[in-house]
């Protein structure tokens, strides 16, 4: 085992996958020269050259459909977004694009790319720079969506990603890069697209949580213990296709279950792990599910507004409380 | 030009009305004076005659239905009029909830495309086939044919929280919707519509798992407290009443359905009008022994030669009549600044009916002979089994006797028969040994108890009507020689 920063578990996976497979590349604002702008495709340059180390112009719709293009033809290329809230640029290449190239032409081409980079808030970046993604576009068959938590879970997965013959959402956070956590090396370590892990056992009530949330519910999951509460922690770490079974077993386990999510609350990964829970595992349910989400508000930049606006372990603990019918 | 029938206000006290039975239906012709249904009101059932000939348009009050005094009961006009505006908000409630289903379908077709989601990415054939929606009961214009709360609620949520609003959207859906569109964060918020949305309704209130668990283990949730959120059964509950229960081999007593039954208008009279009297009325009691030898073998003489049969309960009334125009204080009503002293003297008789009690008039008792006394009561008690006393006959009394003897009972106590200022409680004639010049003999005693309102007739004028009472039926002739024989 070797102890890695999240961004240098992603470039890791990304330099195997290069030096595995000569069709993938990756692309990008300041990816080349400039190492990446949270140096994740550091000395990638140096090692592969400009013919497979791009850098873009601040274009995001232009080189998201070159991406999509390549892909088409026989490539697979990485498209870094300096993150996702300027990917809304390249929106139409993703969403009308990329999800349903394969679906329109019957099946006759795939399109097999990757769209990487930061999402969600990274704390006072005001309301245009802070949203989640992932329920959006997760939303669209056709796309992957993967958002993953510690750095041994962003390289088996990047890798993953870069394999699948189809379009991939790989979303990570600024705020993580500099984690750092044990990441496997076995050669060639892969995990699959669509399993969940359990990243905590508990008895007394199943947390789901993604990306950031997770480690805000770690942190609940402590205090919660103090008092005899054992969290079982569930990361999908694929949010779409979304691993249920994984999630049902363990909520048939424990009777209840708290959704932790990084967006807003309408229509949310949430608000679907929900439904799907009360849906095939009604019987086994003692209290209504829950989650913890942002409000229906836009980012504030304001610190004492913004602490009261992202969920913190204080919100997942009262949740807790209330499925499992204490204090 | 077609016309909306209301209900009448059928007696003074009268606020709504249950429509009893319909004597026509939709489409039928109708003529000017028609019986066309019964109403139960709170003292009968009256009947309800149409003042226009007509065709029957539209029933809009059920059998069974209560209906407020001026709600519509029926619509009649010439056939194939358009009544829509006659009906007005009343009848088109279910299709305002309709109106705001616009993205209804698109709520149903979530449902269906529901096995889909697990699918993923690749997983292309995921959508498709949702437009077709939520089965028959679905109409893409009208939305919910079925119009009501049950499978609607979720979708009449979203659509009212996607709008932004907050009303509009009737009961528990309203409440739900906004904490949809509002909160999410606020866990306490959530929590908040849910606990509103259950708190109406008497059911057993029991998590999923709850009511697994007790389905499993045999358990009534009846018999189990809830500790969640509203009593809500939760899983901790099932298990400790897992642990007090009995052993499953002892046999489980019967299980009964309890019923709700509908209170009658009839009771709730009865509940208002003696509830205000006991409450309000100071009453008090005095009890009085009395001997029946003479009246009884009285009685026999008079059936000897009398048409009708004279029973006990009409020498009584006789009696009280005659008692009463002596003793005016207990023929009287509290108005609050005055009593009023009734000049003449009315008896209500308490007749027991199947689902409750009527209250007969027997006008001018006094001036009536006992043979007319006892036709009267007997016609008027069967008018009232049959509910079909008319208001008149019913009210007016200035005094009440209710009598239980027949069922055995020694002495009760009544409650005033407001605005009466007393009532007569009768129990039953005893046979019992009685001590006449130092020996044992048999006698026949009849106790009653005469209940008065405190607010005009004192302990002392009680005893003294009760005295002449007494006096009156140990010497039955006596009622003879009174005055209005």
């Amino acid at each position: 085992m070797a102890t890695l920063q999240f961004r240098e578990a992603i470039l890791a996976g990304i330099d195997e996958e290069m030096a595995r497979d000569e069709r993938v590349f990756i692309m990008g604002e300041e990816v080349a020269e400039y190492n990446g702008a949270y140096k994740v495709t550091e000395g990638l340059l140096e090692k592969y050259g400009f013919k497979r180390v791009i850098d873009t112009p601040i274009s995001e719709l232009g080189f998201a459909g070159i991406g999509v293009g390549a892909a088409m033809n026989g490539l697979r290329p990485i498209v870094e977004f300096m993150t996702f809230n300027f990917a809304v640029l390249a929106a139409d290449q993703i969403i009308n694009h990329a999800s349903k190239a394969r679906y329109m032409l019957g099946g006759q081409l795939s399109c097999p790319v990757v769209f990487r980079g930061p999402n969600a808030s990274a704390g006072q970046l005001g309301a245009t720079h802070s949203v989640a993604y992932d329920s959006m576009y997760a939303h669209f068959p056709g796309l992957t969506v993967i958002y993953p938590s510690e750095p041994d879970d962003a390289k088996g997965l990047i890798k993953s990603a870069i394999r699948s013959e189809d379009p991939v959402l790989f979303m990570e956070s600024e705020q993580m890069y500099g984690m750092k956590g044990e990441v496997s090396d076995a050669e060639d370590y892969i995990i699959p697209i669509g399993k969940a892990k359990v990243k905590r056992q508990g008895d007394d009530v199943t947390v789901v949580a993604t990306g950031k949330m997770v480690h805000v519910v770690k942190q609940a999951a402590v205090e919660l213990a103090k008092n005899g509460v054992e969290v079982e922690l569930i990361d999908p770490m694929t949010i779409k296709p979304l691993d249920m079974e994984t999630i049902l077993t363990s909520v048939k386990k424990t009777n209840r279950c708290v959704v932790v999510d990084e967006a807003h609350p309408f229509g949310g990964v949430a608000a679907e792990v929900g439904f799907l829970i009360q849906r095939e595992a009604f019987d086994y349910l003692d209290a209504p599910v829950q989650r913890v989400t942002l409000p229906d508000v836009n980012a504030p930049f304001s610190k004492k507004l913004f602490d009261l606006w992202f969920p913190d372990a204080k919100q997942v603990v009262e949740a807790v409380n209330a499925v499992t019918y204490r204090g | 030009m077609a016309h909306k029938i209301e209900m009448p206000k059928l007696s003074d006290t009268m606020e709504e009305g249950v429509i009893v039975k319909w004597n026509v239906q939709e489409g039928d012709r109708v003529e000017a004076g028609d019986i066309i249904a019964e109403v139960e009101t709170d003292k009968a059932t009256m009947e309800v005659e149409a003042f226009d000939p007509g065709t029957v348009l539209k029933i809009v009050a059920k059998e069974g239905d209560a209906v407020p005094l001026g709600g519509i009961i029926v619509v009649i006009g010439e056939e194939g009029e358009n009544i829509d505006g006659l009906l007005g908000d009343g009848a088109d409630s279910g299709g305002a909830g309709g109106a705001s289903t616009g993205s209804g379908g698109s709520g149903n077709a979530v449902d269906v495309t529901g096995p889909g989601v697990g699918g993923g990415g690749t997983d292309v054939a995921g959508g498709g086939t949702g437009v077709a929606g939520g089965a028959e009961e679905f109409d893409p214009i009208l939305g919910d044919l079925q119009g009501g709360a049950g499978a609607q609620a979720s979708t009449r949520g979203t659509a009212a929280s996607a709008a932004g609003a907050t009303n509009g959207v009737s009961g528990a859906t309203g409440v739900g919707g906004a904490a949809m569109g509002g909160g999410g964060n606020g866990v306490a918020a959530t929590a908040g519509a849910l606990a509103t949305a259950a708190a109406s309704g008497a059911r057993v209130k029991a998590s999923p798992l709850a009511r697994s668990m007790a389905r499993e283990r045999g358990i009534d949730l009846a018999t189990v407290r809830g500790s969640g959120p509203d009593g809500r059964i939760v899983k901790a509950d099932i298990e400790s009443a897992r642990a007090g229960a009995p052993a499953p081999q002892v046999a489980q007593p019967v299980q009964r359905a309890t019923e709700d039954i509908r209170v009658s208008q009839m009771r709730k009279v009865i509940a208002k009008r003696l509830s205000e009297s006991k409450f309000t009325n100071p009453h008090f009691y005095e009890t009085v022994d009395i001997d029946m030898e003479h009246a009884t073998s009285t009685r026999a003489q008079l059936n000897e030669i009398s048409d009708v049969k004279i029973s006990f309960n009409d020498m009584i009334v006789k009696a009280c009549a005659t008692a009463l125009r002596k003793h005016p204080y207990v023929n009287s009503s509290w108005l609050g600044d005055t009593i009023r002293m009734h000049g003449d003297v009315h008896i209500a008789v308490a007749v027991a009916v199947p689902d409750g009690l009527m209250t007969p008039v027997i006008r001018h008792a006094d001036q009536k002979p006992l043979s007319q006394l006892s036709k009267e009561t007997r016609e008027l008690a069967g008018l009232a089994r049959d509910k079909r006393l008319q208001p008149d006959q019913m009210e007016g009394s200035t005094f009440t006797i209710s009598n239980l003897g027949m069922f055995g009972i020694e002495e009760f106590t009544a409650i005033i028969n407001p605005p009466n200022a007393a009532i007569l409680a009768v129990g039953a004639i005893r046979d019992v040994p009685v001590v006449k010049n130092g020996q044992v003999v048999p006698g026949k005693r009849m106790k009653v108890t005469l209940s008065s309102d405190h607010r005009i007739v004192d302990g002392a004028k009680a005893a003294e009507f009760l005295s002449t009472l007494r006096n009156l039926l140990q010497n039955p002739l006596l009622m003879f020689l009174s005055e209005g024989v």
